[in-house]
């Protein structure tokens, strides 16, 4: 797999000789510090939270690859970037029985079923949050306010549930600057937001991390800028009309950019290689996408965060803009140019 | 669709003519299920299938006017003529429909409310139309009852294994029974739609498993 | 294409039989239709009935016998014994004497519209009693507002009293996040299920407003035999 990978690109086809492995290793690098972060702000749990979700990834793939009788694809690091981003978009609380479950769907559901890594529509990790979300929505919107104390000293008994057994609520709930936001209109504060000293999914809250981790990425150019350029780009313009039309109703364009999991599955999710569009103009279209049905969800929709769905939603469409801008070949005539 | 359909009824053609009505109800039951074989009236299938009692309900329902329709079908066989046919049968299961939300509502307010509109979607499931065009209209009255019975109940079988695992796993409860201790966790997504594409998805694996693995005995 | 039409020229179908077919068919089905309306009509009548009063009596505790009430054109409430138009329902205990009124409200809750029965005391100016009629909340979450006991503890004494002037009501309805409660007309949310117990709280404000004063200005109505 690695040495031969096809570049289904638009041209130029000369390019860097990067394999697949080292691509995915270096998105490993630039998630550690956002895992790091997580488990400084929300202590042992999410330490825990996350090391489920990798481990199950993981095995669930080599597992996979054993029952169809093909080699174990675990060496290309795809599936440890699937379970980190999976359980960076967890609840720090999340019980890990649940935890592990998700793991398994975001791999068995989100990629083998499709054929692997290079097939899957969607980006596993999200496959695996959303049906985690359906399936168990209470847990997953128990938050978990971040800095606590205790954070190193006591696991909480909800991390370590029963299986199949409803977590008990034992935290102090901590809302998210979002949810603060469409149930009571409070709004966070904004440099509070950036640092991440907030309540939310374990990877999301630090934006300062996140967007250093993206900027790596595009350095090594093993990452598509546009995308989240194009999505956070909407995001600012369009939160930014609706606050000058009314700030008393629509909250900021810095709060919409540094709340929830905007910054992460903007720079870590929505860029996922197999389930964007390949053409330049098409990433745009795409990011634009994304960011509008963002703030769509979020301000009108009935749940305090979209950022999933907006990203699935696109996912799903992402063949059909490539197809709708394909370049025309040269010296065909426009009736040609769909076969 | 259309050459599957095809195959399916000249099969049943020439068991008709060869085997007794046993063999009809067999088929139906297993190995020409409408919902794990011929993946017959998805609508119903994945949306009332969120309870056991549900899914029993919606399944003897559609049972019923699957009866009915064929046993009027098979009676007026030579009396409607071959280009009004589909509009009559329409006519007859439409009828029976009417019936059975009727009855269901002089059954049970609660249960009309839970099953709610797919009652009267009922008339457009194909299983029914497409019993009473492919067996109904060209055989007699016993082995249409039969083949009815069959596919009748074949349906709530498979209605009910939906029925059963999602209800166990979304509510914890077996018939409003409840399963397991309490504090069990439910998997809400297992009653909401999505669910019912899950569950279809994995039965129809376990059928086909079973169906490959036979093929390679035999 | 000139083959068919040529051959359906020559072996054209005769449509006496198909008329025959079809009116035989449609009649003996409309016939039976009609029998089975009419043989289940009044079971399901019934069995409606029971429904509703069953609600009543769920927000009305102790209700013996009920009236029914309609709102005229002319903002009236007369008593009646059809069940069109806009209705309320009063409950009365053993001795006759007035319980309080149940009242249909209804709005858009997280899934569809939630329709729900509340039962108003007049005389005291409270909500004593909720019921949902009809919900499409989400299982598991949504529809917490039907079984959560801590959220249907706030509607046992609901302060909705009027002002002054008995033009609207004093205190807005007003939902708090869940546990937060500390004045009689606030509901207390449901943790998990936000979006539909400020539902609740905003169908029960909206009515409330429309219909207290309309209520407690004509009470004499429903003590009168």
């Amino acid at each position: 797999m690695s040495s031969k990978t096809l570049n289904i690109s638009t041209s130029p086809h000369i390019i860097a000789n990067v394999s697949t492995d080292t691509i995915m290793l270096n998105v490993v690098y630039a998630l550690l510090p956002v895992a790091g972060f997580a488990v400084y702000s929300f202590g042992i749990n999410a330490l825990l939270v996350i090391l489920t979700t990798t481990i199950s990834a993981v095995g669930t793939e080599h597992y996979l690859c054993k029952l169809s009788k093909k080699e174990s694809t675990v060496g290309d690091w795809s599936a440890v970037i699937s379970g980190l981003l999976l359980g960076l978009t967890l609840p720090p609380t999340f019980p890990l029985w649940m935890a592990f479950f998700g793991g398994v769907i975001a791999i068995a559901l989100g990629k083998f079923i499709f054929g692997g890594l290079g097939y899957n529509v969607f980006n596993p990790a999200l496959v695996g949050r959303a049906v985690l979300q359906a399936a168990f929505p209470v847990a997953m919107t128990t938050w978990y306010p971040a800095m606590a104390l205790d954070r190193f000293s006591s696991i909480s008994t909800s991390v370590l549930s029963t299986p199949f057994m409803q977590p008990t609520v034992d935290v102090v709930s901590g809302a998210t600057p979002l949810s603060a936001f469409k149930f009571d209109n409070i709004i966070a504060d904004s440099s509070d937001m950036a640092l991440g000293l907030i309540s939310g999914s374990t990877g999301e809250t630090c934006a300062v991390l996140i967007l250093l981790g993206g900027i790596y990425l595009i350095i090594r150019k093993m990452m598509n800028w546009r995308i989240p350029v194009a999505i956070l780009g909407t995001v600012i313009v369009l939160s930014g009309i609706l606050y000058l039309v009314d700030p008393q109703i629509y909250p900021s364009p810095v709060f919409m950019l540094f709340s929830g999991g905007l910054m992460l599955g903007a720079i870590f999710m929505a860029t996922d290689m197999v389930a964007s569009p390949i053409t330049p103009l098409g990433v745009v279209v795409y990011g634009a996408i994304i960011g509008i049905l963002v703030v769509v969800i979020r301000i009108w929709g009935g749940l305090p965060e979209g950022v999933m769905y907006a990203i699935l939603l696109a996912n799903a469409i992402s063949p059909h803009i490539d197809n709708m801008i394909r370049l025309r070949v040269y010296g065909t005539s426009k009736q040609t140019k769909h076969d | 669709m259309s050459a599957e359909d095809k195959n399916i009824n000249q099969g049943s053609l020439q068991m008709a003519n060869a085997k007794p009505s046993t063999d009809e109800f067999i088929k139906g039951l297993w190995r020409d299920n409408p919902v794990f074989v011929q993946v017959l009236g998805m609508c119903p299938v994945l949306a009332v299938s969120n309870t056991a009692l549900n899914a029993l309900a919606m399944g003897l329902a559609t049972t019923f006017v699957l009866l009915m329709s064929n046993i009027l079908v098979s009676l007026l066989r030579n009396f409607i003529p071959k280009q009004v046919r589909i509009a009559s049968y329409i006519l007859i299961i439409a009828t029976f429909v009417t019936i059975t939300d009727y009855a269901i509502q002089a059954i049970s307010v609660e249960l009309h409310k839970s099953l709610g509109a797919f009652i009267s979607l009922i008339v457009v499931n194909c299983l029914i139309l497409s019993r009473a065009e492919a067996f109904a209209s060209k055989n007699t009255l016993g082995k249409s009852i039969a083949d009815a019975l069959g596919m009748g109940l074949g349906f709530v079988f498979a209605l009910f294994c939906l029925g059963a695992v999602r209800e166990i796993l979304g509510s914890g409860t077996f018939f409003d029974i409840a399963l397991f201790p309490s504090g069990f966790q439910e998997w809400v997504v297992m009653i909401l739609p999505a669910g019912g594409f899950f569950t279809l998805a994995i039965w129809l694996l376990i059928f086909n498993v079973f169906k490959e693995r036979k093929q390679k005995d035999e | 294409m000139t083959d068919t039409s040529q051959t359906q020229v020559l072996e054209r179908p005769k449509s006496t039989p198909m008329l025959k077919a079809m009116v035989g068919i449609g009649i003996a089905c409309g016939l039976l239709i009609v029998m089975t309306y009419e043989g289940t009509l009044p079971r399901i009548e019934r069995l409606k009935k029971e429904a509703l009063e069953q609600a009543i009596f769920r927000v009305l505790p102790g209700t013996v016998t009920t009236k029914t009430f309609l709102l005229s054109d002319a903002q009236k409430l007369e008593e009646t014994t059809s069940d069109e138009g806009t209705l309320v329902y009063a409950g009365y205990d053993g001795s006759g004497d007035l319980l309080g009124i149940a009242i249909e409200g209804s709005g858009q809750g997280y899934a569809d519209i939630i329709r729900i029965l509340y039962g108003y005391n007049p005389n005291t100016e409270k909500i004593i009693g909720f019921y949902v009629l009809e919900s499409k909340e989400t299982p598991g979450l949504g529809d917490k507002i039907e079984k959560d006991e801590s959220f249907l503890e706030n509607f046992v004494a609901l302060d909705v009293s009027l002002n002054g002037d008995l033009s609207t009501i004093q205190n807005e309805v007003v939902p708090v996040k869940a546990g937060a409660k500390e004045n009689p007309w606030e509901v207390d949310g449901i943790t998990g299920a936000t979006i539909s117990s400020r539902a609740i709280a905003n169908i029960m404000n909206e009515s409330i407003q429309y219909w207290g004063p309309l209520i407690v200005q004509q009470k004499e109505e429903f003590t009168a035999d």
